[in-house]
């Protein structure tokens, strides 16, 4: 008897040595991420202001801003999207419900997983020989947003067919015993029930790409850019103008970048606000992307 | 009906980015890429001649290294190159394959300073021969205490910082201390961004290395400065303002450049931008910390880009030693 309260007793105590350790290596995480704010915005937070974000890049570090990065980066995130998502998802969609399982289907997934893995600058390189020197895309907006789409391209791919995997089968079934066809059944019940997840992966990738440097330094974007891209509305017909898509540009983490590199101390603030800017981007995407996720977990019910 | 709406849409889309491509033509942009020394002054002139044009005219200034930025200059993709050495030999024929000419013109002067740590006691002056001990490429892996160089000099490690490959810097160093450029031992801490180079330098005591002046400026009370002794009057001469103008600091003060295409000149907001450039540089090229010409200099450099004269006075190698009086004469000849 007292042979195992003594063990219960040891065992007890191992339990409570493994929480404290699983929780001081959460709080490292937490620590590290806490002084990297702190520090953030100790130094930039008098720096953000309505005239920083509109004002362009100067020589002159209280006058210069992030006007030009932050409409590149969004500009180019939604080149991203509308080129990573339609084929991100369609591509879980075959790999899920139309794919058989074969040699070349296996080979797709490999490569898929593989590409996942592949580091960014791997991404430029190609982007630099297939866009801007095969296709003639130039560095432009349409060059960089496409070099990110391939980047984030095997994350939507792999977070639809998460999704997908999700749905029960006997939802299929189902469906197919009321007659109806494949195309049918993905498109009313297999795409709206997965959108949650989908949707989730695709925001985490974009607020991945949105902090991606090395592709589109690749490309060239390095650049002091004092100017916006050209208007996509034109007083002439056709009315809309894709000219924007091939201007020259600046994203936020290449604008950290050349304000790092100066030897200027203002600068280096500027760059600390950039920085406080580029995580509350993510932040918010981040955040988005959990509503969604618990929006659609709640209309759902299996 | 939807599929009719969808199809529209594609049909004006199509449209509208064959309409954008050949609109493209008109577009008023003006590119510049190149060394990272030579930003500063071009950012500067940019960011003035902009504010000038209320954006009518757009400029994009990019940072490749002065090589990155030839390679991009000989393919046609710039229309002007930032350099901190005149063009090479190899460059200028990749140019000429390409069918590109282009208008030399120097903008400024810089003084490559050599630096160490301030609690360094006791390097009290170098020489060039003594620079060439320590960077040539024999000296790697066998140079690495401060009493190789020098018996007097303490039994400590010798840590090496200078500018990275691509750069012309690099280029012009080897150059004037190593009588060759490009040869370079290989182990040294080599960085493109001059940040981390003062980092290294102000964080170690035994810390030896060079960049441009305009870095020192900005970081006076982290480094120490070197007197490096001019090999023709066996004076020491500390890199100042005075002493790069006046020639007494060689042979590592060297003239800036940038390079105009020839093609690209014929635009009228090229031609704009380069008048704008000359006319302003002696005071943007001092707002960037750069050490200008003399007014004389920005004349002829006017004159010479006025009747488009190509090619570079200069035979395809970094030139070591040359003073702004020789610069002078030599626009004055037209080379």
């Amino acid at each position: 008897m007292e042979d195992i309260k003594k063990r219960i007793r040891i065992t007890k105590f191992l339990d409570y040595i493994f929480a404290i350790v699983g929780l001081l290596s959460t709080l490292v995480g937490l620590a590290l991420l806490f002084t990297l704010m702190t520090d953030l915005f100790m130094d930039g937070f008098p720096r953000l202001g309505y005239k920083f974000f509109a004002s362009f890049p100067s020589r002159f570090p209280d006058e210069a801003g992030i006007l030009s990065a932050w409409v590149g980066s969004f500009l180019v995130l939604l080149v991203t999207a509308s080129a990573a998502i339609p084929i991100g998802v369609a591509a879980g969609i075959y790999l899920e419900e139309y794919a058989g399982k074969n040699w070349l289907t296996n080979i797709i997934e490999i490569n898929i997983a593989n590409l996942a893995g592949v580091p960014s600058i791997v991404y430029g390189l190609l982007a630099l020989v297939v866009f801007v020197y095969f296709f003639k895309f130039g560095e432009s907006i349409l060059t960089g947003g496409l070099a990110l789409a391939l980047l984030i391209l095997p994350m939507v791919i792999m977070a639809t067919r998460e999704a997908i995997r999700a749905i029960p089968n006997s939802i299929r079934e189902a469906s197919y015993a009321l007659g109806a066809t494949k195309w049918q059944t993905v498109q009313f019940h297999i795409i709206p029930y997965s959108t949650g997840g989908i949707l989730t992966g695709i925001i985490i990738g974009l607020s991945r790409a949105i902090g991606e440097t090395a592709p589109i330094i690749t490309v060239g974007a390095l650049t002091f850019i004092a100017f916006l891209p050209s208007s996509p509305f034109s007083s002439e017909f056709p009315f809309i103008s894709f000219k924007w898509l091939f201007d020259p540009f600046t994203v936020m983490p290449i604008q950290m970048f050349n304000w790092v590199s100066r030897p200027q101390h203002e600068f280096q603030l500027n760059a600390a606000a950039a920085g406080i800017v580029l995580m509350m981007m993510t932040l918010l995407m981040n955040g988005f992307a959990i509503y969604i996720r618990y929006r659609f977990r709640k209309k759902i019910k299996w | 009906m939807f599929k009719k709406v969808v199809l529209g849409l594609i049909a004006l889309m199509v449209m509208a980015v064959a309409f954008t491509m050949s609109a493209m033509a008109a577009d008023k942009l003006i590119k510049i890429d190149g060394s990272s020394t030579v930003y500063p002054i071009t950012e500067a002139v940019a960011e003035e001649f902009q504010k000038a044009k209320k954006g009518a005219i757009k400029v994009t200034v990019g940072i490749s290294g002065t090589g990155g930025g030839f390679k991009k200059f000989c393919r046609g993709e710039t229309d002007m190159a930032n350099a901190s050495r005149p063009i090479l030999k190899k460059e200028m024929d990749v140019c000429k394959e390409q069918g590109i000419e282009y208008i030399e013109l120097p903008v400024a002067y810089d003084g490559l300073a050599v630096m160490v740590n301030p609690k360094n006691t006791w390097v009290k002056s170098m020489t060039v021969a003594e620079l060439k001990t320590i960077w040539e490429p024999a000296a790697g892996g066998k140079i690495t205490k401060w009493n190789h160089v020098k018996a007097e000099w303490p039994d400590a490690p010798l840590k090496l910082y200078g500018a990275g490959a691509d750069s012309g810097t690099f280029d012009y160093f080897t150059e004037a201390i190593v009588g060759k450029a490009k040869s370079s031992r290989g182990d040294f801490t080599a960085s493109e961004d001059d940040n981390i180079l003062v980092q290294g330098i102000a964080g170690d005591k035994n810390a030896l290395g060079f960049f441009g002046l305009a870095y020192y400026e900005e970081n006076k009370n982290k480094l120490k400065l070197v007197p490096v002794i001019n090999p023709k009057t066996g004076k020491e001469v500390l890199p100042t303002e005075q002493t790069v103008m006046d020639g007494t600091y060689q042979p590592l003060s060297r003239p800036l450049f940038v390079y105009v295409s020839k093609k690209a000149a014929e635009k009228p907001e090229v031609k704009e931008f380069v008048e704008y450039f000359l006319k302003n540089a002696a005071k943007l090229v001092k707002d960037a910390k750069y050490i200008p010409l003399p007014a004389k200099a920005y004349k002829l450099a006017e004159e010479r880009f006025a009747k488009k004269k190509i090619g570079t006075m200069f035979e395809g190698h970094a030139e070591v030693g040359v003073k702004i009086e020789d610069l002078l004469k030599r626009e004055e000849k037209g080379f």
